[in-house]
């Protein structure tokens, strides 16, 4: 078997460096289309009639007058009468029409009567949630009553993390056109490969039939892996308006009611400890909604898994409101918000700075070396020794600053993914796989990889994704998109390599494996004075181009690559005591994901991971109203994400030392959006000497808590 | 999949409240946040002439990227809209579509507008500026280059609408001095990937490109 292995670190030109991303140009110059900027030929415009009630039936719907208006050509009933609804936005008719002003003009001319039904569309407190509550049994390790009984301090807290929602600035959605032979569907998708077999099945159609192109994606964060309704209903209005492509995206306003959230987690925590910090016992009883179908139940306590003593219940809340999909690190925000503001609390109750605490029970983590490493890096970069002070005790001014830690982890590992890297006779390199590039950096990083091995310039690759004619690539789902394509492209760059050491060794009076491809030429190792330019070496391929596959799977993936990562995150913050608003100073994260192929779009990851949980921390909240079932804040205006000016100084280490590049190329989008919350919410309590239990710190709950009322 | 089509104008639609109605009659101006508080976003005053127009299409024309082009539209279709729909300029993107994220911005007569919140009748005689104009892939601007170098995007959907209020921010602040007065500057932009701080460091470094060109 050939020789996959990374390159030594030392010896690698390309890999590890900052490299600007290849579309990069293309992004910026506003000319990189979009699903959503596609204007084909004969182009319709799709529009969704969507429920006004959180929980109702339809009685009657009358489609008859929008059909007959001028300029619409197709009329979807999808939820005829009878229908139950269990959400505000759920889908009940679509439009498609010759304008996007005529199809919304349509959506009023039809007629829908509905039954009303009593609705639950909030969680917080779980008394009024009843039967819609359902308890998981409670689960249990070690004897936590002994171990309360046994310690010498026991500190309990009460904390709530709130649904929030994806907010992708692309909306979902799609073109989309049915040609009597096969569709093509142009869609917003994390999903290039997958997504045509999801429509085919919901449309009858051998998957064969199904054409996915996307070049470029405006954010998915988890939300975007399936066809959707409106890419089903988009679809059908095409082939019922003669094959006419039609394009359909959600308004924001659906988009942030029905596209995806978060699940919310609320609950107690109690922690029974030592008096040097080390943690003996836990106990938990929490609830989370994610919409209908109920609400995921994060993995507590978060890292420090190896707490002798446990019990934990938890129970899922189904309310009528949009439902949950994949937000960056399922559940983790959550269970690490639990969790890691629960250790501070115990750090203050016990008088310790929260540092020693979370170290000394990295003992308890599966990765004690590695946390205890960061936390010692992250405190170097915050200046955390100078700047820390016990709780509260932040001077006698109204704006009072304060420190916060929280840790993380995230699995990863590769998804299933085949590569081709075709060498041309020309000299062109291309690689193809079904693969897709949510901004991450994917396309450059599969440049990168095939460069490095082949002894290119970065520009000499073509990489070829966002088609589901090329090889099979999983969603990018999960951070497993960089460890399945970095394999599959590397062993692809290996295999087709061999092949053109084959056709050349003649020429150069050598064996096959005496070659190395060197800066543009393939020489005889040791002496490279016996080379051919890598143009020449291709010229002798004839008419074929060499075509090999690389394959990494998912449950055998090799050396190339691994699973599950460390970060510590840590805040400082400024909180005025009189206005209740907690100001952003500084931030710091420390991330460890293996080997590193582009150190500028990884550190650009943790960056975005950073801010995004500013925004959880400080911002995000969808507010359901209890009267009407809606939700209150489905714009952009009241649906808060932090701007350029809110989120102060940002300090990224990225861990490249040799134990961490040994392990081989590790995802990293979802690790670096875990921990900062946690952190922000501890930094809080550290500043004003209370804990605000309930994220987002608005300016009013801080308020509230400095009063001691509840928020 | 990109080709540019003839806009299919509806004959007789009679919206029961028009867009132009709504727009005007909440006096949404451009920048309603951040750009407000800068001034580096703000309203086009509206046309003065108070000739009644629509509901139907109406021929007029607009003055894009030094070209004239020739639309028949309805008076309730935004800048945005139009641009993108009729025009195949496809840069400007459509994300709140009420003047909140900046993802639409575009230059006219020498400001940052949010293309969403301006109506493209309104726009006749005026000097239009997109993402398209102010260079290509084989010619970026200057700020797109540092925008590249900097890696400030990363999805990319808001980058477009930060280079513009960039660009226009720069046009009338040539010498920000520091992460800060970017921040003002640039404060009428959402970004969700969580760009900024590369923003923060391209728009610096533009500056100095910009400067550098001009002296040169
Ligand atoms: S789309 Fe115009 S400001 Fe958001
Ligand atoms: S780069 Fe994705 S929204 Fe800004």
């Amino acid at each position: 078997m050939p020789n996959y292995n990374w390159p030594p670190q030392g010896q690698r030109r390309l890999m590890g460096k900052r490299l600007s991303r290849l579309d990069g140009i293309e992004k910026a110059s506003g000319y990189a289309k979009y699903a959503s900027d596609l204007n084909p030929p004969n182009l319709l415009h799709g529009a969704l009639l969507t429920a006004p009630h959180a929980h109702c039936r339809v009685t009657s719907i009358d489609v008859s007058e929008a059909k007959a208006m001028q300029g619409v050509t197709s009329v979807r009933v999808i939820a005829p009468a009878g229908t139950e609804i269990q959400w505000r936005g759920a889908e009940v008719a679509a439009v498609s029409a010759t304008s996007e002003t005529i199809a919304l003009d349509a959506l009023k001319k039809i007629k829908v009567q509905y039954e009303v039904l009593p609705h639950l569309v909030k969680e917080e407190d779980l008394k009024k949630a009843g039967p819609r509550a359902k308890a998981a049994g409670e689960q249990l390790t070690g004897d936590p009553d002994q171990g309360f009984k046994e310690a010498d301090v026991v500190v309990e807290g009460y904390y709530g993390i709130p649904v929030i929602t994806h907010c992708c600035l692309e909306p979902h959605g799609q073109v989309v056109e049915w040609k009597s032979d096969a569709v093509n569907m142009f869609p917003s998708t994390q999903n290039v490969t997958g997504i045509g077999g999801d429509l085919a099945k919901a449309l009858e159609l051998p998957a064969t039939q199904v054409r996915v192109q996307m070049n470029h994606i405006g954010g998915g964060f988890g939300s975007k892996f399936v066809s959707d309704r409106w890419g089903i209903e988009a679809a059908h209005m095409s082939k019922e308006s003669g094959g006419r492509p039609v394009k359909l995206f959600l308004d924001r306003e659906t988009e942030l009611t029905i596209a995806g959230v978060r699940p919310s987690c609320f609950g107690k925590v109690k922690l029974g400890a030592k008096k040097d910090g080390t943690i003996t016992t836990w106990e938990s009883d929490t609830w989370a909604t994610g919409g209908h179908g109920g609400g995921g139940s994060p993995p507590i306590p978060y890292v420090f898994t190896n707490i002798p003593n446990q019990r934990k219940a938890h129970s899922a809340v189904s309310i009528n409101a949009g439902g949950v999909r994949a937000w960056r690190a399922p559940n983790h925000q959550q269970a690490c918000f639990m969790t890691d503001c629960a250790l501070e609390d115990l750090a203050a109750k016990l008088n310790m700075d929260p540092l020693d605490v979370f170290a000394k029970n990295a003992d308890l983590t599966p990765r004690p070396e590695v946390y205890r490493n960061q936390l010692r890096q992250a405190a170097e970069l915050m200046d955390w020794k100078k700047k820390w002070h016990p709780r509260g005790q932040s001077g006698s001014g109204t704006l009072k600053r304060g420190l916060g830690v929280a840790i993380h982890t995230w699995q990863g590992g590769g998804h299933d993914s085949k590569a081709i890297c075709r060498i041309n006779p020309d000299g062109t390199v291309e690689v193809e796989l079904g693969s897709q590039d949510l901004g991450t950096g994917t396309r450059t990083a599969i440049a990168i990889v095939a460069a490095e091995t082949l002894g290119l310039p970065l520009n000499a690759i073509r990489v070829k994704i966002g088609d589901n004619q090329y090889p099979p690539s999983g969603a990018s789902g999960g951070s497993t998109t960089i460890g399945g394509v970095s394999a599959s492209t590397r062993k692809a760059s290996v295999n087709s390599l061999e092949k053109l050491f084959a056709a050349v060794a003649p020429s150069l009076g050598a064996q096959a494996d005496q070659l190395e491809a060197v800066d543009g030429r393939i020489q005889v190792k040791g002496q490279a004075s016996k080379n051919l330019t890598w143009k020449a070496a291709c010229n002798k391929l004839g008419a074929t181009s060499i075509a090999e596959m690389g394959e990494n799977e998912r449950r055998n993936p090799g050396s190339l690559i691994s699973a599950g990562v460390g970060g510590v995150q840590m805040a400082e913050v400024e909180v005025d005591t009189e206005t209740g608003i907690v100001r952003m100073i500084k931030s710091v994260a420390v991330q460890d994901c293996g080997t590193v192929v582009n150190l500028k779009t990884a550190e650009s990851q943790v960056y975005g991971g950073c801010i995004m949980s500013i925004a959880a921390a400080l911002l995000e909240e969808r507010v359901m109203d209890e009267q009407t079932g809606r939700v209150l804040n489905p714009d952009m205006e009241f649906y808060k994400l932090s701007g350029i000016g809110d989120i102060g100084e940002i300090v990224v280490k990225m861990n490249m030392e040799k134990e961490y590049d040994d392990r081989g190329v590790i995802g990293l989008g979802e690790p670096a959006a875990i921990g900062l919350n946690a952190a922000i919410g501890n930094a809080v309590a550290n500043a004003i000497g209370v804990r605000v239990s309930n994220a987002p710190f608005t300016p009013d709950r801080v308020l509230a808590a400095l009063e001691g009322r509840t928020a | 999949m990109s080709s540019r089509k003839e806009p299919e104008v509806p004959k007789k639609t009679k919206p029961a409240v028009s867009r132009r109605g709504f727009i005007q009659g909440v006096g949404l101006g451009t920048g309603a946040l951040g750009g407000a508080l800068t001034g580096t976003a703000e309203a086009a005053p509206q046309s003065a002439g108070g000739a009644v127009s629509g509901p139907g299409a109406v021929p007029f024309s607009l003055r894009i990227n030094g070209k004239t082009h020739n639309v028949t539209l309805e008076p309730r279709v935004t800048l945005l809209d139009a641009l993108r729909d009729s025009l195949d300029l496809t840069g400007a993107k459509r994300v709140c579509d009420r003047g909140t994220c900046g993802a639409c911005t575009v230059i006219v007569d020498g400001r940052a507008v949010y293309a969403c919140s301006v109506l493209a009748i309104d726009m006749q005689g005026r000097q239009i500026q997109t993402i398209e104009g102010i260079g290509t892939p084989d010619k970026p601007h200057p700020v797109t280059s540092a925008f590249v170098e900097h890696d400030a995007q990363q999805c990319g959907y808001c980058t477009p609408g930060f280079v513009m209020a960039a660009k226009a921010y720069l046009d009338r602040n040539p010498n920000p001095r520091s992460e800060a007065d970017v921040e003002a500057g640039l404060g009428g932009n959402l970004c969700r990937c969580g760009t900024y701080v590369g923003v923060r460091k391209a728009v610096l470094d533009a500056a100095r490109d910009v400067r550098r060109g001009r002296n040169a």
